[in-house]
């Protein structure tokens, strides 16, 4: 991967495609962190967990909507899974192709994060739909980890062959790395631990699982940096470093990397310890908490648009 | 299947007249874009894309070798561009409807009717030869004329072209043609002349294959490390999320685990610790 010459042009992937590589390192690194809080936590992470599973599965929904009206003809969306040509008629699957696999993944993940949401409906006892009920009953048992951990492969998946996804390709930029699969899980899972921070104050129940997510964040984004570093020296190699970083992308690099900031300092800054008396100091913490959170998926969305535009010009 | 057709375009006398062009147009009724004045030599196409199948690159002085000047004067090199239709080719590897498939003819087509118009084959092109087109919504490229093959008819360009740079006709029989021509160039001293696609070391062969003046370089051609195809960066690509995802995992099971060890604290009763800027405002 040294020194690359390209003579492509670009697909342009803009708004939708942005859109759908966002939502889906969100959904899918929300149910990461359900399954994580479910598998290693503690019972009052359960809270933190179910706000999880119910962000996931709307993220998801929009992902195939935003594909679709990405697609010259939308309404040719299935040929994706069928094929209607002369190598048909027959199921459509690619797996060299990752747009063909993800096709694929994202129905999978899609079932999953559906399953999960009916039976963290049940569980909330928001309502009384028999099929969310029946869900719920069949995964009180092992069976419900097993659920959570599959849909935890599938969901892993989702958040990063985005990434692959660009590199399988003659791009510059995207073809010149093997980073964008990792960079785009780590910041997905960040973005995702930003959101449930957000969320919380919908379900204060939630908040027992502030500082193992703050913790964890701080993982995601260490691993984030570490990506982005790899895809700088990497593209730096093949002489395509200024193609990405140059004007006027280095405008949301500069978004991407202040992002990490404040996980960081959450993370690493050091502890204050807050007497229970002093409410004040923890109502001005908790607001910068759900500032840093919207920091990050600012970055997420800029780190994304910076890759996926930089690359087209 | 019939016997594999493409075209051999020998630029060493290519004109520049852009027949090709046009006559690509007019039998497969491309509307072209709107005119538009490129300043880049008499090249006002630009590039190849879903109204343009056949290209004629202008190459100017400036960007040639040294070893390309004839006498006292300079060579301007013409090319007129095309699908290569690959024997590995990037834009059926990616494509995840199968609308892009190999003929009875041994041609790389877009099946339209299929083509959903995902624009996944433009990412992969490395010759940017394939366009998206609003009108149809469908990605478009050359056809190598695949209605008039059927009907054992000469492709639009290379009938138009008034020099023979473009030859259509078996592929082996192009090769031969192709090897004696650059034997006879070579002959008369120019050492440059080389043949592009004619052996398997670009995409594993492409069907229309060129006879270049120069370096595959100076063309626009992509060789060696830069003509690879999607695939390759498949292991790479999903080893680093494998990676990413063991390491995430790792450091999510630690924060949550570690803090489990520790005795949930009553708020109530005992002082809270948080770390800076990781509290709430519940």
């Amino acid at each position: 991967m040294l020194l690359a010459a390209h003579f492509t042009q670009p697909p342009e992937w803009r708004w939708y495609i942005l859109g759908y590589f966002f939502l889906a390192g969100l959904s899918g690194g929300s149910y990461v962190l359900g399954t994580m809080l479910r598998l290693w936590g503690r019972p009052s992470d359960e809270q933190a967990a179910r706000l999880c599973f119910l962000l996931a599965f709307p993220l998801v929904l929009l992902c195939p909507v935003l594909l679709t009206i990405d697609l010259g003809h939308p309404l040719r969306f299935w040929h994706m899974m069928y094929d209607t040509g002369a190598g048909g008629p027959a199921l459509n699957f690619r797996s060299w192709s990752p747009m063909s696999l993800g096709v694929w993944g994202l129905m999978v993940f899609g079932l999953f994060a559906t399953i999960s949401f009916l039976e963290v409906v049940a569980l909330d006892r928001r309502n009384s739909y028999p099929l969310s009920t029946v869900v719920a009953r069949a995964l009180a048992g092992p069976l419900g980890r097993l659920v959570n951990v599959v849909g935890a492969v599938f969901a892993l998946f989702i958040a990063a062959y985005t990434g692959v996804l660009l590199s399988v390709s003659n791009q510059p930029v995207w073809s010149d790395t093997y980073a964008l699969g990792g960079l785009f899980l780590a910041s997905g899972l960040s973005g995702a631990a930003a959101l449930v921070t957000l969320f919380t104050r919908w379900r204060p129940a939630a908040e027992a699982s502030h500082e193992a997510l703050t913790e964890a964040d701080g993982y995601f984004v260490l691993l984030e940096l570490a990506f982005i570093a790899v895809l700088f020296i990497t593209v730096g190699f093949a002489g395509q470093l200024l193609r990405s970083v140059g004007a006027p992308w280095f405008v949301l690099w500069i978004v991407a990397l202040l992002s990490l900031l404040p996980p960081l300092a959450s993370r690493f800054g050091g502890g204050l310890t807050v007497s229970p008396a002093g409410t004040a100091a923890l109502t001005r913490i908790g607001v910068s908490a759900n500032v840093s959170a919207a920091i990050v998926l600012v970055g997420v969305l800029a780190l994304r648009a910076a890759v996926i535009w930089s690359a087209q010009g | 299947m019939a016997q594999a057709k493409g075209f051999f375009t020998d630029t060493s006398v290519c004109i520049g007249c852009k027949a090709c062009e046009v006559a690509c147009k007019e039998w497969n009724q491309l509307k072209g874009n709107p005119p538009k004045f490129l300043a880049d030599s008499f090249d006002n196409t630009g590039k190849l894309d879903a109204e343009n199948w056949r290209h004629v690159k202008f190459i100017e002085p400036s960007s040639l070798t040294a070893a390309t000047t004839v006498g006292d004067g300079q060579a301007w090199l013409m090319m007129s561009d095309v699908c290569k239709h690959c024997q590995h080719a990037s834009c059926l590897e990616v494509c995840p409807t199968n609308a892009i498939v190999r003929t009875e003819f041994d041609t790389v087509f877009i099946q339209q009717e299929t083509c959903n118009g995902c624009r996944n084959c433009i990412s992969a092109c490395p010759y940017g030869v394939i366009g998206f087109s609003e009108r149809t919504g469908t990605a478009h490229k050359c056809t190598l004329c695949y209605d008039r093959l059927q009907n054992d008819m000469t492709p639009a360009c290379a009938k138009a072209c008034p020099t023979q740079s473009i030859q259509f006709g078996n592929l082996t029989d192009l090769q031969a043609a192709a090897d004696k021509r650059l034997a006879q160039l070579r002959q008369v001293g120019y050492s440059n002349a080389q043949l592009y696609g004619r052996d398997t070391s670009v995409y594993g062969g492409l069907n229309a294959f060129f006879l270049l003046m120069d370096k595959p370089e100076v063309y626009g051609l992509p060789t060696g490390e830069s003509a690879g195809l999607p695939s390759r960066n498949n292991v790479g690509g999903y080893l680093g999320g494998a990676i990413a995802a063991v390491l995430a995992l790792i450091g999510g099971m630690i924060a949550i685990r570690r803090r489990r060890e520790r005795p949930e604290t009553e708020p109530e009763t005992s002082p809270v610790s948080v770390q800076a800027g990781g509290g709430d405002d519940r």
